[in-house]
């Protein structure tokens, strides 16, 4: 499902470049470092048109609730909507526009904020939802354009800048200004959407979470993406690509612009705001923080990571990078996800190359019997308990765990395995195959006995990690289309 | 019919005058290329004209009425369009959609329009897509076919001279700025571009002033040539007048040549 019209690339394998294509072109396009067979996949799937797979994974989305009954897998099924939504929005800024914008994540703060003031007991004001989700988009949209402003006369960083610092301002007034926003204590009991007669939708159902919220949130979803997937298709999205690709031929081409670059901040701005208003009402509260930059970093990873410009490309990047970060909160579960990580790139590696599957094997054997030689000297090195189930159990005969590790251990652990990561890049040969087993090993030293005792930083570093090899093998994010800044 | 009158045009940056008290009138339907030396200032006259920059002094009249002062998409609307020296193509928009979205100056759909599908929007849309046909098949099958959905960046060089003029007539012009449109290009581009400048004319009915080097294009294309060296008019009139004028000569090969005896 490419987002504006797929080019059609074909890649240099049985077929060879088609007919009066640049050979250039058709070599470099697949450079994307797929097997040859996953990219012929990816060709057929760009043909089913965007409607049905839309209606397929919102389809699958309907489902979820029916199958899986835990109140808190809904509520983080939820929060991944609330994600595609806000990576939605980001893209037409950043994807389409072209403007970096660091500052959205505060729309999303004014919806929420204007949805909690709007409507609890804070002032006393409850408007229906009818009213004042529609109205909170407005204001969205407004703010949008006020922040829009500066884009005028600033592009690139020193935009960037200026919206960073808007993002800053917004956190400085909603935690000081305490008789309007609460302060750092926030607005408490945000009411519930309501419905027309006067029905509240309830977040909370029996103590779980309500599955209703999960079906606004998809519907907010489908809109928003089927509207601006249209936009996108229309001149005012040919214009907005075209400011991003050159501004000054763009104006020189009839295309105002300085206009454009407002109306693409306040769409971005106010799907924010939506998407706000539908955090406040589910959570019943909202605090500064919520909107600052760990939010921001999150949705750019989204956005990034997806294929900034390409519709289908930030969902998905929501949609894995939501559920990921929730399951590695947990320390079985991050456990599972990093060595299934570690396992699956030496096996997708190892078929290519022989010399990475004996340096696989060769880990495997290192660690067995470094652990070995560990408990044979002292029995505390290996004391640690990693915790329960059949492959936790496994990990503990393979890495060292100390029962009290020294203090001193973390940071050297930690620098040590980045300095042999970064020796490991420098080295060539046989040398590098020799020094990858000791590195893989204690990086899987370091995630046991470092970053699982500390889940909160671990998972933002995971992340980050995730994204540098994605980066790395498709820099244009996993939908994006191919980017090519100077020819 | 004066189309274009410029009276007057002057513009420095900081002490250096790019263009200085220039007088330039281009009738309607007329071809007129603009010769001179590097750094001469025609770039620099396209950009004043086109609006990018704007002139100290002196007034630029585009079918009577000054366009001094107006936004550089408020001139395009006003029906001036142009290319550029260095291409400047969306490069990593389709072929059809570079063509597309410079249809954007006399489209009106709005975003709430376009969200909602009006039939009025699509009938546009649909106008937006023929157009592009049109301008990219005056082209022959250069720009057509397969190379319709592809993305610009994969176009040749000499295809990404086309598809700017493809670019710059969706605008709806009735002038078209043409900078160094051969440049780069091999002799038998060079002779199709000629060839191509006055079939411009002759079906979308535009005057063209136009930037250019190569003498036989200069030769093959103009009504009226004009020189300038140092940001002023040096010689005004037909491609045989300028080109044995003293001063033009003098301009592109320095004094003391074949006139000084």
């Amino acid at each position: 499902m490419s987002d504006s019209t797929p080019h059609g690339f074909h890649s240099t394998g049985a077929e060879g470049p088609a007919i009066g294509q640049d050979e250039w072109v058709a070599r470099h396009a697949d450079v994307r470092f797929l097997p040859a067979r996953l990219s012929v996949v990816e060709r057929r799937l760009r043909v089913v048109p965007w409607w049905a797979w839309l209606t397929l994974f919102v389809g699958v989305l309907c489902l979820f609730p029916v199958v899986e009954t835990s109140g808190y897998v809904r509520q983080v099924a939820f929060q991944t909507v609330l994600y595609m939504l806000l990576a939605l929005g980001l893209n037409v800024v950043v994807g389409w526009g072209g403007l970096l914008d660091l500052g959205y994540v505060a729309f999303y703060g004014i919806g929420a904020y204007a949805y909690a003031l709007l409507d609890s007991p804070h002032y006393g004001i409850h408007l229906p939802t009818l009213v004042s989700v529609p109205l909170i988009v407005l204001i969205g949209a407004a703010a949008g354009l006020v922040l829009g402003l500066p884009s005028w006369r600033l592009t690139g960083d020193y935009l960037a800048i200026v919206t960073l610092f808007f993002l800053q301002l917004f956190q400085t007034v909603t935690t000081n200004w305490q008789n309007v926003t609460g302060g750092p204590f926030g607005i408490l009991n945000v009411d519930p959407f309501g419905l027309p007669g006067g029905h509240k939708l309830n977040t909370e159902h029996s103590g779980v979470f309500a599955v209703s919220y999960l079906y606004v949130a998809l519907a907010f979803f489908v809109v928003v993406f089927v509207a601006l997937r249209l936009l996108n298709n229309s001149r005012t999205g040919r214009a907005w690509r075209s400011l991003r690709e050159d501004p000054l031929a763009a104006e020189a081409m009839g295309m105002p612009v300085n206009w454009l670059k407002l109306l693409a901040f306040s769409c971005g701005a106010a799907v924010a705001a939506l998407t706000g208003s539908l955090y406040a009402a589910l959570f019943a509260n909202v605090f500064p923080l919520t909107f600052y930059f760990v939010t921001l970093i999150t949705i750019y990873t989204m956005v990034i990571l997806g294929g900034s410009g390409n519709q289908a490309g930030v969902v998905l990047g929501a949609l894995i990078i939501s559920p990921l970060l929730e399951l590695l909160r947990d320390a079985d579960k991050s456990r599972i996800l990093f060595f299934a990580a570690l396992v699956g790139s030496f096996a997708i590696l190892g078929r290519r190359s022989r010399r990475i599957a004996i340096v696989a094997g060769a880990t495997l054997v290192f660690g067995f019997v470094l652990h070995a030689i560990a408990r044979g000297i002292d029995g505390g090195w290996v004391a640690g308990q990693p915790g329960a189930g059949s492959f936790a159990r496994f990990v503990e005969h393979w890495v060292i765990a100390p029962g009290h590790p020294a203090r001193w251990i973390a940071p050297i652990a930690y620098v040590g395995v980045i300095a042999a990561a970064l020796l490991c890049t420098m080295l060539r040969g046989v040398i590098r195959d020799v020094a990858l087993v000791p590195t893989v090993y204690l990086g899987a030293f370091v995630w046991e006995n470092v970053m699982l005792s500390k889940p909160d930083p671990a998972r933002y570093i995971v992340l980050g990690l995730i994204l540098i090899v994605l980066m790395v093998i498709r820099p244009n994010g996993l939908l994006g289309e191919r980017r090519v800044e100077i020819v | 019919m004066e189309l274009l009158e410029l009276t007057g045009v002057s513009l420095s940056f900081g002490g250096l005058k790019v263009v200085d008290a220039l007088d330039l009138h281009v009738k309607e339907g007329e071809i007129v290329s603009v010769i001179g030396p590097n750094g001469a200032g025609k770039t620099t006259l396209f950009n004043l004209i086109t609006g990018i920059y704007r002139p100290h002094t002196g007034d630029i009249r585009f079918d009577g009425q000054s366009i001094v002062g107006l936004e550089p998409h408020q001139i395009c609307c006003r029906g001036i369009s142009r290319t550029f020296q260095t291409l400047r193509l969306f490069l990593n928009m389709s072929v059809k959609e570079n063509v597309m979205a410079a249809c954007y100056g006399h489209t009106k759909a709005g975003i709430f329009r376009s969200m909602l599908r009006t039939p009025g929007m699509r009938r546009e849309e649909r106008e937006i897509e023929e157009i592009a046909r049109k301008r990219l098949s005056f082209f022959g099958q250069r720009l057509m076919g397969y190379r319709w959905e592809q993305p610009a960046y994969s176009l040749s060089y000499a295809n990404r001279r086309r598809l700017e003029i493809a670019r710059a007539t969706a605008t709806n012009p009735r002038m078209l700025l043409l900078d160094e449109p051969a440049a780069g290009m091999n002799p038998a581009e060079t002779h199709e571009i000629t060839e191509l400048i006055g079939q411009l004319r002759k079906e979308g009915g535009y005057t063209i002033l136009v930037i250019e080097h190569d003498m036989h294009v200069v030769e093959g294309i103009s009504d009226r040539v004009v020189a300038l060296d140092h940001g002023t008019k040096i010689a005004e009139g037909s491609f045989e007048q300028v080109a044995t004028n003293e001063k033009v000569v003098e301009a592109y090969l320095g004094l003391n040549t074949m006139s000084s005896k």
